[in-house]
């Protein structure tokens, strides 16, 4: 590698975190330097190896409990209920005694709503993210991408205005190289959405916006049929993105929304 | 546990602590998790030292005064490792990652597509790097952190986090490329 920017701003670019005028300006570099490319390249296929391999290590379930456990006062009451003799709290120890049954009782409980809800949540996810990758496809077919075509998010914005029931964030952020294309109405798990298209070198991006359930945050990321998905929660929004341009585009628009 | 500037009678009423630490902090046990897990290349030390961590955490959380929940705790659990590994034994040098040793490979995507064994490999090489790249590269692939949480978490400017990106991504190229070589970069 002699490129020096293969070796600084590129990867503040491949991460998404260039202001505008830098992002543009090693864009511009892009077109000129092979070896940029391809470094952006070679990172982006450790990239999606990462993805997945599946490597991120979730907490083991028994160590949750342990945690919740300490935290809930459960053995640390146990724990504190043989040491109370000497420290004369002696009058309280039945006390202590039913909170640690109460708290167990509670953690089991918990434990188990959590897990319910985690896997619940989960195949919620699945659900989601099928739908939302066959909305971006059936946009696809001709006529279908925008039902409002404009690159002006003032044009965009109060076009969704009564026919969807929240105001979305529609911005465009062509300067970052996502220009805005327009808008659609669509439906994604019974719910009608609100649509917005973004153009990215030769490709197009879906995504799709309603109101969140949960708080902001929670990014999550997949690929079905060769189709990219991100989701997020922002602004109390929840975002489905998908796409079949790279993965880190995905990431980039996520991170100018969150701007 | 209980020593805290709580004080004992909190602990036996459900104090707003608690259920404030359940709420902002313990959603956040995975990537505790994973970040010990990868910080000290063993699942089962990651159990110990990610609940050690979370327990301090607990008994610091009246020092967290709102903001990222994440970051705050991902920095007690960094710290912990650290301090797991010197205890350990297992301190690595932050020595500058040897090139010569890895040979001047220039990765292209070919040479890096992967074979079945993918994700082994993938740990391999990841294990393979010096903690201080290979954390950068957990929080920001794994955890989708940003460069300002990373620098947060890291304890470094947020101007070294790029940096430390570059370099890391590129050391982890080349050890997918010489996988053979983990040792040689492990005992560095």
């Amino acid at each position: 590698m002699s490129c020096e920017l293969s070796r600084t701003i590129l990867h503040g670019y491949f991460d998404g975190e260039l202001d505008a005028a830098r992002a543009a300006e090693f864009e511009r570099h892009l077109e000129n330097c092979a070896e940029c490319v391809a470094a952006l390249e070679a990172e982006e296929s450790v990239r999606s190896a990462i993805g997945r391999g599946k490597m991120y290590a979730t907490a083991p379930a028994g160590l949750r409990k342990r945690v919740l456990d300490e935290v809930r006062g459960g053995n640390a009451a146990v724990a504190r209920v043989a040491e109370m003799p000497q420290r004369g709290y002696q009058a309280r120890k039945p006390y202590w005694g039913w909170l640690a049954a109460a708290a167990a009782i509670l953690l089991v409980a918990y434990v188990g709503y959590r897990e319910l809800a985690g896997l619940q949540s989960n195949s919620d996810e699945a659900v989601t993210a099928a739908q939302v990758v066959d909305a971006h496809l059936r946009s696809l077919q001709p006529g279908h991408l925008t039902d409002v075509v404009s690159t002006d998010q003032h044009t965009v914005k109060p076009w969704f205005d009564g026919k969807v029931d929240f105001a979305p964030p529609v911005k465009d952020f062509a300067e970052q190289g996502f220009p805005l294309q327009g808008g659609r109405l669509d439906v994604i798990r019974g719910r009608t959405v609100a649509a917005l298209v973004y153009g990215r070198r030769k490709h197009f991006i879906s995504v799709f916006v309603w109101p969140a359930q949960g708080k902001d945050g929670g990014r999550h990321s997949g690929a079905l049929q060769g189709y990219q998905w991100l989701d997020w929660r922002s602004g109390g929004m929840e975002f489905w993105a998908a796409s079949d341009t790279a993965a880190t585009d995905l990431e980039q628009l996520r991170q100018l929304f969150g701007q | 546990m209980k020593e805290s500037a709580r004080g004992k009678d909190s602990d036996v009423e459900n104090s707003p602590d608690q259920v404030r630490f359940e709420q902002l902090v313990l959603p956040h046990l995975d990537a505790a998790f994973n970040l010990a897990r990868w910080l000290l290349r063993s699942r089962a030390d990651a159990e110990d030292v990610a609940q050690e961590a979370m327990l301090r955490a607990y008994r610091f959380f009246s020092g967290f005064h709102g903001g990222d929940a994440r970051a705050w705790l991902l920095q007690i659990v960094r710290n912990s490792c650290y301090t797991w590994l010197e205890k350990n034994g297992a301190a690595e040098k932050l020595t500058e990652f040897n090139e010569e040793l890895h040979g001047p490979a220039s990765p292209t995507p070919e040479a890096l597509t992967i074979a079945g064994d993918e994700e082994r490999r993938l740990a391999n090489a990841l294990e393979s790097l010096p903690a201080r790249y290979r954390e950068v590269i957990v929080l920001r692939e794994l955890e989708g952190c940003s460069y300002k949480e990373i620098a947060t978490i890291a304890a470094i400017p947020i101007g070294t986090v790029m940096s430390a990106l570059a370099r890391g991504r590129r050391q982890l190229q080349l050890a997918l490329l010489n996988p053979a070589r983990k040792g040689a970069a492990r005992e560095l």
